[in-house]
């Protein structure tokens, strides 16, 4: 087991440098010159050279990675164009609401996920399960930026006017963001867990079960479902990591000020430090989810694997 | 007596090629799922409205008519109009190419990069499948569309640049399945006994492995056009891919959000178009799945 | 109990698979019943209903199986009339069973103890802790070493003969009246195969109960059997005691059995094998469903299916050589002629 996270740990590391080389050349990638368009295109050339220096765009390529990995170490991202505050503070003052959204979306997505697959799986084959399948798929098929349109169109906006329109903060604000930005992840996990459920419950141990006089809920609940959902657990490492993707547009439509939000308005205002700190602290973040998936479903198959 | 030889011997001339005999086997597969089946006609059905339809349509998507602002759907405007009086079922339908060709060519870009990569990944092996994994590793790490919103804010929003990031954003799926197939095939030891006959490593990619590793790929290509399309049209939601006034669906449903206290058809429709096409390959993909590979059955 | 009293009884069984394209009947039709504090051999090969017949005692069949038709009397109740709440307070506890792959029959996330706990917190409404205390008890008794420590252990540290001990310390935790072991020992090296075996036998003895021994391996039921039970192809084919079948089987099929096997006590210059492959469910041959594989086979065979029928020494046949009907050889022994007969 040791050995095995040591290992994790040294496939990592590349990964890290190499997200942290790609967010670093993010700026250089820019097709023309990054300073002119980071300044606009009404600046003055002096304006342009200011941008250049501030940038350290006149150094060595390597001198400049060196210098952002530094930085890195140190936390500091860098300041914003835009409002000359350090990136890494902006990135904080919002990293709370969309960690928030993600962890909200995927307990949501969990349960209902594992529920629905259970019950598909035990009712295989039955309306029910179809239907239930059906609707994972329209799941899985719904833009989420759609999904939150429809929800603020039907239960936000008159006449039922349950939840609030936009903004985070209290329970009422964040049902339908949630519900929005979990429900591909409650689809993918309910397939999932079904799948799983379904090649579970044919194993020898099972039947064990039963011939022992366990209850058929018992047998689905005790005995099935804790194997099946050892395979889950990776989906839901991924669907984290995916959430805190989607938050983009989930917080573009429901207007919640966090990370998402931040890197779109960044993106249109052409303030660079700032896409690039955001970009590169939820891919780490991601990085980290795995590294923890990893271990842990690697736990938890330990008993399983055949030795 | 006699018909029995001729047969035989029509046999040993013509031996049936087992592709394409497995490719009928997977058509009847496919044919008696009936998921599969509806995911493949609506796919047929978009394909054929992409080409036709804009004929078809009554309206020029782009005309504006400002005394017909915002109709709710009626006999004439069937999804109503937007906020310039366009008929939005006209806007949908000329949408629908747009839609299409980003998603196939986006796929068609992150799958033809994403094979050679896994075949080189997974046929050379050591050093070069060490380095090329970590840096599919690298690409995965941005969740979501993260990685598709990074190289079209550096790119700039455009159509073209929509396509490259969605396609990058699919290189490393299609990567790491090709490199496991290839790694599976290259087991295999009629390879061996191929290379031990003297075939160079690009006749045996091309020939013996490629056609080995089709299944996978095919399956993923499908399934990744919903993914890809999803991707699309949010970008193009965020303003950050096609622009107005392109009836690209995701940019009529950003600019319908701004009508929805009244006006709700506006971003209903475009939505459930999306909603429509990617179901559509969902379930043909999952049929595909199903008939190319019995394993996963569920 | 008299001795001569039946633990269990079983009248025209059947269960078939009801698959798309046909019914596939699994067992169809057997009959046969397990003296008190007996053990009953049933043998046959991979795909004769032997399997499917124990499970259908347990009413353990699973979709898309069903028993169709017959009886199973046990202590002169119906299982098949039980309702499922009924039929669970029996599985585990009035009637167990044990399954042929040790490897893969414990559930891998509980522990050996919890998974031999369940069992008495199930039908004895024992406590955690009780449970476990008697969990070790029996641990101790299927000759499990350290049996505190393993308790503790998870099914993926045990090897397969120590997992088979587990499964049955399980399914004897309540002290059944009655043991199904379904090849409980085909999985495991011929060493450890033995050491189970007179475990069951030796528990057996101990705790005064009846076993029915689902078996292919005509070796095992000659050391551990009382009455045997042959089966082919969903039917049984002969029953008789343990002695009266090896010394002089009666159907052609049983013959060929015993002559596959290596035997120490004559020369053999090469070991039978039965030619031919048994029948598919969806196949069945029209009359006797040995007769595509019987060197004895004539045309009345190949027609009519012949009944099980008693013989003088209150052992049962299903073949027409002993019947009045019988059209061929009129002097024929299967016994001693079936080695020039299957040459020929």
């Amino acid at each position: 087991m040791l050995v095995f996270v040591l290992r994790r740990i040294l496939q990592t590391i590349p990964v890290i440098f190499g997200v942290t080389i790609l967010v670093f050349l993010m700026i250089h990638l820019i097709p023309g010159d990054p300073a002119q368009i980071i300044a606009g295109e009404a600046a003055s050339d002096a304006q342009v050279q200011q941008m250049r220096d501030r940038l350290g765009l006149n150094d060595h390529l390597l001198v400049q990675y060196g210098r952002f990995l530094g930085d890195i170490m140190q936390f500091d991202l860098g300041n914003s164009i835009r409002s000359g505050n350090p990136v890494s503070a902006e990135i904080g003052s919002r990293f709370w609401v969309t960690f928030e959204l993600a962890f909200f979306s995927t307990l949501l997505s969990i349960f209902i996920g594992i529920i629905a697959g259970v019950i598909s799986a035990t009712k295989r084959h039955t309306f029910l399960d179809t239907s239930i399948m059906v609707i994972a798929l329209f799941g899985l098929s719904m833009p989420n930026f759609w999904l939150g349109l429809m929800l603020i169109q039907y239960f936000a906006l008159p006449p039922l006017q349950w939840f609030p329109v936009s903004g985070w903060g209290s329970i009422e604000h964040m049902v339908l963001p949630v519900i929005t930005l979990g429900t591909a992840g409650a689809a993918i996990i309910a397939r999932m867990t079904r799948s799983s459920m379904l090649e579970v419950i044919n194993q020898d141990y099972i039947r064990t079960a039963r011939a022992k006089g366990v209850k058929e809920q018992i047998v689905t609940y005790k005995h099935a479902l804790r194997n099946a959902l050892i395979p889950v657990v990776t989906v839901v490492g991924l669907q984290f990591g995916t959430l805190l993707g989607g938050t983009v547009l989930t917080e573009t439509v429901f207007s919640i000020n966090g990370l998402g939000r931040l890197v779109i308005d960044s993106i249109n205002a052409r303030d660079f430090p700032i896409v690039q700190g955001t970009v590169l602290v939820i891919a780490l973040l991601f990085v980290l989810v795995n590294f923890l998936v990893d271990i842990s479903y690697r736990f938890l198959n330990k008993r399983i694997e055949l030795d | 007596m006699a018909e029995t030889s001729v047969k035989t011997q029509q046999a040993e001339t013509k031996p049936p090629s087992p592709q394409l005999e497995n490719m009928k086997k997977v058509y009847k597969k496919l044919k008696k799922n009936k998921t599969a089946m509806v995911g493949g006609i609506l796919i047929l059905f978009f394909i054929i409205v992409s080409i036709i339809g804009p004929v078809l349509t009554p309206f020029d998507p782009d005309a504006q008519d400002y005394t017909n602002r915002l109709a709710s759907p009626n006999a004439d405007n069937w999804f109503g109009t937007d906020h310039h009086g366009r008929d939005i079922f006209t806007r949908i339908i000329h949408g629908t190419s747009i839609t299409l060709y980003i998603g196939f060519s986006s796929v068609l870009l992150g799958s033809v990069a994403g094979t050679v990569i896994g075949i080189v990944s997974g046929y050379y092996g050591k050093k070069i499948d060490a380095i090329l994994m970590r840096s599919m590793d690298v690409l995965l790490a941005f969740p979501g569309i993260l990685l598709a919103l990074a190289i079209v804010s550096i790119l700039g929003g455009s159509l073209q640049n929509v396509i490259i990031a969605v396609a990058v954003f699919s290189i490393p799926v299609f990567a790491r399945i090709v490199r496991g197939s290839t790694l599976a095939v290259k087991k295999l030891e009629y390879v061996d006994a191929v290379r031990a006959l003297g075939a160079s490593d690009f006749r045996i990619i091309f020939r013996h492995i490629l056609p080995n590793i089709m299944s996978p790929i095919i399956v993923q290509a499908t399934l990744r056009m919903a993914t890809a399309i999803l991707a699309a049209s949010g970008l193009s939601f965020l303003g950050l891919g096609a622009q107005p006034p392109t009836p690209e669906w995701g940019a009529i449903l950003s600019q319908g959000r701004n009508y929805m206290w009244d006006d709700p058809h506006y971003a209903l429709f475009p939505g459930l178009a999306i909603v429509v096409v990617v179901l559509a390959f969902n379930l043909f993909g999952d049929g595909l799945r199903d008939a190319l590979d019995p394993k996963t059955k569920g | 109990m008299e001795p001569s009293s039946n633990i269990i009884e079983v009248n025209d069984l059947r269960t078939s698979f009801f698959t798309e394209e046909a019914e596939v009947k699994a067992v169809d039709g057997v009959s046969f019943s397990v003296p008190s504090g007996k053990t009953l051999g049933i043998v046959g090969e991979s795909g004769s209903g032997k399997s499917i017949t124990s499970l259908s005692i347990m009413r353990l069949i699973q979709e898309p199986g069903q028993i169709v038709g017959g009886e199973i009397n046990f202590k002169s109740d119906n299982l098949l009339d039980k309702s499922e709440s009924e039929m669970r307070r029996i599985r585990g506890n009035e009637i167990s069973m044990i399954f042929q792959e040790p490897m893969t029959s414990l559930n891998p996330v509980f522990t050996v103890g919890d998974q031999i706990s369940e069992a008495y917190r199930i039908h004895q409404g024992l406590s955690k802790k009780q449970a476990l205390q008697k969990s070790l008890e029996m641990l101790e008794l299927v000759g499990i070493p350290s049996p505190k420590d393993r308790l503790k252990r998870y099914p993926h540290e045990l090897s397969g003969g120590m997992r088979q001990r587990v499964m049955i310390a399980i399914a004897l935790a309540c002290k059944p009246e009655l043991l199904i072991a379904d090849e409980p020992t085909t999985a495991l090296d011929v060493t450890i195969q033995a050491q189970i075996l007179r475990l069951i036998n030796n528990l057996q003895d101990e705790l005064g109960m009846s076993v029915v021994l689902i078996t292919h391996d005509l070796g095992v039921v000659a050391e551990t059997c009382d009455y045997v039970a042959v089966m082919y192809a969903g039917k049984i084919v002969e029953y008789a005691d343990v002695q009266t079948l090896f010394e002089s089987p009666k159907h052609p099929y049983t013959v060929g059995l015993l002559s596959s096997l290596p035997r120490h006590d004559i020369d053999q210059e090469e070991l039978q094998v039965i030619k031919g492959m048994v029948p598919s469910p969806t196949n069945m041959p029209e009359g006797c469903r040995f007769a595509p594989r019987c060197p004895f086979a004539t045309d009345l065979c190949k027609e009519q299916l012949p009944t099980l029928d008693d013989l003088e020494d209150g052992n049962q046949v299903r073949c027409w050589v002993y019947s009045d009907k019988w059209d061929g050889d009129p002097e024929v022994n299967v016994k001693d002629d079936y080695g020039t007969a299957t040459s020929s």
